[in-house]
């Protein structure tokens, strides 16, 4: 590695990544350049990859303006005042919407993911059915299991209608059906499906941690879960920013969940982008590829100055 | 790189797709349920007889599961050899890309412009004068289904129309019976589609749809059925909506719903509960107002293929959608309408016999909406329905605000 | 110090004979929070267990006195998609032939380069990195056509290789910030200590870090093998139709928006298909021990 020539510098790191980057080049930026540039073209169906093509469907800006007059991509109707405290923003749509999911999944199912690592951590007995358990939701296809908690939550014959039946009449849990409350209803199967693999997660970066740790911390009385709080967590760091990005990635993209368990419903209150994205793709091509280059900017617009401060102080050799 | 070279090694030893015999045809299609599967098979069967080999490509999920895979593999040089598809405008950037092989031949020969009614459904197929696909079926959606014994139990006569419906509606509430059962998504649309033009006629509807006449689109007569619309809501609440249309239609069966908006496939349900029309339950179409069938239906296209082999198949099929024997056996089991006026349906029941009556009087007949209007459209419209119908804080004129500037915004 | 590296057990409170309050809340809390995940899996198979009289007319919570297997008889062997009546079976080995090699090449690909970004930065490579993860919040879906393309231009469209490249592709972004992450987690003085010694990527990589990461591509395979074998849309745009995995036959049986549906069926066959990663997670447990025994380098 005492080579003169740059380029010769870590040769062997180059050539094992460069599949990462060619697809990173060819794939990754050549796939959003394509998305950027057809956004800008009214094609319905089939994209040719011609010039022409694109010349001839160019519509300008037309599908944000589109996009951004939907009251289904989005629509703040008007800051509300709410008695004395002040003033509310109130927005609907699939964006707003999927930014409440997006906030709680993260935080319930990183908290209780972490919860779960640590008590699968205890020498615990049975622990390969408990990690199983927890993990099996991840296995199955959510077109069937996301009927499964349709028909759970569904106010007619799910929970609250068994409930009833066993004497308690006011019990109220009609959430799916209920515009206000129905994106809370996909966040509670959302935890059900991901936390599994959450907890696998931080399982594995618990046992990471040396084993010298948890004797220095014995030694010194300090208490485990002190030793959790203080010690461990701030180790694994690294796989928490992990798990966090695995799981906003897949919040932002929520689509599956949202099909099965509403599907988009009551009317369009349960939309989430993606499904806007998915049900222009093989109608309005060039309004699904907006959409997706509007989420893709959100994205690097919050995501960039995070990852610099994140990444970007420790290009350590 | 190596483990590149590891994995197409590895894959290419388990097993490539073989060059198939000239005469294996694959064809995709998402009709996946029993009765479907069973009508499919007539066609597969008729098909093998030809010395052909039908290859079936089954993909359930119409629409958005099945048409990216459709374009995907057309333009990514493995073409089926056939394929269902929405007629309309769907296939019309397939056809002007070059893709799709082109029948006129056949259709000349064979005079499908006058064996084939009605004749919208062959226009359908035909762009710039060239036919591209083979309408197989027709298939309507304006029926209201009512189950009878909910209301003779009651002591109430059974509706004949959705007006009379909506008159008995307290009253079936109080018996504790759900007036009109609903499903999630497109049936939401459909409904409101099939009231639409019940009750402003085939006329306004189609110049509405395909003219874009937006005089007739915000006029008083379309704000009175907005009216209409808000007040059936509250009979389909969110809470009494399920999830697909057969459960929808299985709560009429079950009579704790007393009836359902949906189109003809509807029948197949109250078949396989062995109920008779007429006397278990009623189909009315144009829902009872006026006699009116859209002319929806299934066609098959066909992706061009440098193989001439595929190609002369690819005709044999097409021949042999259409003839008299395949049509009678597909559509006796579909419960669909078969394209063809010239053939023996004895075997229909009452339902299909009043469709077939009202396709004799082509008034009465209307094109499918994919047929006026694109369907970035009809998406954006079905959006509007299904949150009118689910959200009773939109007044009926903010829908038909948003209703005529959905039309007004249509490409032409 | 004793431990070896496969042999050390997890770490935590230390054993005790009998039943502490701590371990009882412990318990507890593990307990509860499985009765809320098996829920709708105990509604899945009770329901599979039903007929379809039963499901229509019932509850669905209570199990039916008359339990019967027909339904996962008919998932598995006689369940109808489209023309050919054989159920889920016959996309399973289909399956096999696109999960393994997808798997495998995904990981191997991922973690070399969340290794080299991790130990070896380039110039470059956090440039890299930041397209990556970015990419990570793509919908799929936008990409199809564009690998349609790609994959036809490089002579593999509908065939296994181009899945096994979609795959690859797709599993790229997370799972090199999965390795990446871990691999920034050990101790840095392994590392430098290896280098010390002379030792290069490819043996530090094999001789070090590997094997004390055991756990993380445990991770790893759990997250490809369910992605992949769950994996649907690019199996049939990518793979092509003599490679269907099974997830068709279970699109088939459970999409199909036509006719009455058998509920029953359905979650016979859902269950029936998430089998093999159910079987990976349960016998996983071995691989998720301790992987770090400090005195490995230094002894």
């Amino acid at each position: 590695m005492d080579r003169p020539n740059p380029l010769f510098r870590n040769l062997n790191s180059k050539l094992a990544s460069l599949p990462m980057m060619l697809i990173v080049l060819g794939v990754f930026v050549g796939g959003t350049l394509w998305t950027v540039l057809f956004s800008f073209t009214n094609i319905k169906i089939l994209p040719l990859f011609t010039p022409k093509q694109w010349i001839d469907g160019f519509v300008g800006f037309a599908n944000y303006k589109r996009l951004f007059n939907s009251d289904r991509w989005m629509s703040c109707p008007a800051i509300t005042k709410i008695g004395q405290e002040g003033w509310q923003l109130k927005c609907t749509g699939a964006m707003p919407n999927m930014i409440t999911y997006a906030i709680l999944a993260i935080i319930i199912s990183i908290s209780l993911g972490f919860l779960l690592a640590v008590m699968m951590d205890q020498k615990i007995r049975l622990e390969g059915m408990f990690r199983t358990i927890y993990l099996y939701p991840f296995a199955l296809s959510f077109i069937v299991t996301g009927h499964v908690w349709a028909w759970i939550m569904s106010p007619e014959y799910g929970l609250q209608h068994a409930i009833r039946e066993l004497g308690w009449t006011s019990f109220s849990f009609g959430w799916i059906a209920d515009r206000q409350m129905v994106m809370y209803a996909i966040v509670i199967a959302g935890i059900w499906q991901g936390t599994g693999f959450v907890m696998a997660l931080m399982l594995a970066g618990l046992r990471g941690i040396d084993e010298d740790i948890w004797k220095a911390a014995r030694v010194d009385g300090i208490p485990a879960w002190r030793t959790y709080i203080q010690i461990v967590l701030p180790m694994m760091k690294p796989v928490m920013v992990t798990t966090f990005v695995l799981v906003a990635s897949g919040a932002v993209r929520i689509y599956d969940l949202v099909v099965a368990l509403t599907d988009g419903g009551p009317g369009i209150s349960s939309d989430v982008p993606s499904r806007y994205i998915y049900q222009n793709f093989s109608a309005n091509l060039g309004q699904s590829l907006s959409a997706s280059t509007v989420m893709l900017v959100s994205m690097a617009l919050v995501l960039i100055p995070w990852m610099r401060m994140e990444f970007g102080k420790k290009s350590q050799a | 790189m190596k483990a590149f070279t590891m994995a197409a090694v590895l894959a290419a030893t388990v097993a490539l797709p073989s060059v198939g015999m000239a005469t294996d045809l694959e064809v995709t299609h998402w009709w996946t349920s029993g009765g479907e599967a069973a009508a499919v098979a007539e066609f597969a069967k008729a098909f093998d007889a030809t010395g052909n080999h039908w290859v079936d490509g089954a993909i359930a999920g119409s629409g958005d599961v099945a048409r990216p895979i459709i374009i995907s593999r057309i333009m990514g040089g493995n073409p089926m050899g056939a394929t269902q598809l929405n007629p309309g405008k769907d296939a019309d950037d397939l056809i002007a890309a070059g893709l799709m092989q082109d029948i006129t031949d056949l259709a000349t020969a064979e005079d499908w412009a006058h064996i084939l009614r009605p004749a919208s459904q062959l226009e359908s197929c035909t762009k710039d004068g060239k036919v591209y696909c083979v309408p197989v079926n027709l298939h309507s959606a304006q029926w209201m289904w009512t189950n009878r014994k909910v209301f003779t139990d009651l002591g109430m006569e059974p509706p004949k129309d959705i007006n009379e419906l909506i008159a008995d509606a307290p009253a079936l509430e109080k018996a504790g019976i759900q007036p009109l059962s609903l499903a999630q998504g497109w049936p939401v649309g459909l409904m409101v589609n099939d009231i639409l033009v019940a009750q402003a006629g085939v006329d306004n509807f189609v110049k509405v749809y395909k003219d874009r006449d937006l005089t007739i689109a915000g006029g008083p007569e379309f704000a009175k059925i907005f009216e209409t619309l808000a007040s059936i809501r509250q009979y389909t609440p969110a809470d009494k909506m399920v999830p697909q249309w057969n459960e929808a239609v299985g709560l009429v069966i079950q009579g704790k719903a007393a009836a359902n908006i949906m189109g003809d496939w509807a029948g197949g349900e109250f078949q396989v509960a062995k109920m008779v029309a007429g006397t278990d339950y009623d189909c009315l179409p144009g829902l009872g107002v006026t006699p009116v069938l859209n002319t929806g239906g299934d066609v098959f296209y066909f992706p061009k293929s440098a193989d001439p082999a595929i190609t002369k198949a690819q005709l044999e099929l097409a021949h042999t959608l259409v003839t008299k024997e395949v049509q009678v056996a597909f559509n006796l089991k579909k419960g669909s309408l078969p394209m063809r006026a010239d053939v023996d349906l004895s075997a229909a029941n009452d339902c299909m016999k009043k469709g077939l009556e009202i396709l004799d009087h082509s008034s009465a007949v209307f094109p499918n909406d994919i047929q006026m209007i694109d369907r970035d459209s009809l998406n954006q419209i079905n959006d509007l329905f299904t949150e009118f119908m689910a959200n009773p804080d939109m007044a009926a004129a903010d829908a038909q605000a948003k209703f005529v500037a959905i039309i007004e915004a249509a490409p032409k | 110090m004793a431990n070896s590296n496969l042999a050390a057990g997890p770490s935590g409170a230390k054993p005790k004979p009998f039943i502490t309050p701590q371990r009882a809340v412990v318990y507890t809390v593990l307990i509860v929070c499985a009765i809320f995940f098996l829920f709708p899996l105990y509604i899945m198979i009770i329901t599979s267990l039903k007929n379809i009289q039963e499901i229509q007319s019932g509850n669905i919570f209570i199990p039916t006195l008359h339990p019967t297997l027909d339904a996962w008889e008919k998932a598995w062997n006689s369940a109808c998609t489209g023309l050919y009546c054989e159920g889920i079976k016959v996309g399973f080995w289909n399956s096999i032939k696109i999960t393994v090699p997808s798997t495998i090449v995904s990981i191997i690909v991922a973690s070399l380069t969340g290794y080299s970004m991790a130990n070896w930065p380039f110039k470059f490579s956090e440039v890299f990195f930041t397209i990556l993860l970015l990419s990570s919040f793509i919908p799929y879906v936008v990409m199809i056509y564009p690998l349609v393309i790609i994959t036809r231009e490089l002579g593999i469209y509908s065939t296994l290789p181009a899945v096994v490249l979609v795959h690859t592709i797709f599993g790229l972004p997370l799972l090199t910030l999965l390795f990446r992450n871990y691999f920034a987690s050990l101790p840095q003085e392994l590392f430098k200590a290896a280098r010390v010694d002379g030792a290069g990527y490819w043996q530090i990589f094999f001789q070090v870090f590997a094997p004390m990461s055991v756990p993380i591509f445990t991770v790893a395979v759990i997250l490809q093998v369910t992605g992949i074998w769950n994996d649907f849309l690019f199996g049939v745009i990518y793979a092509g139709p003599t490679n269907y995995p099974m997830t068709v036959q279970l699109n088939n049986i459970v999409n199909s928006a036509q006719g009455g549906k058998a509920y029953n069926v359905d979650m016979a066959a859902t269950i029936l298909t998430g089998l093999v990663p159910l079987a990976i997670y349960f016998f996983s447990g071995k691989y998720f021990v301790r992987g770090i025994a400090a005195g490995a380098v230094k002894g």
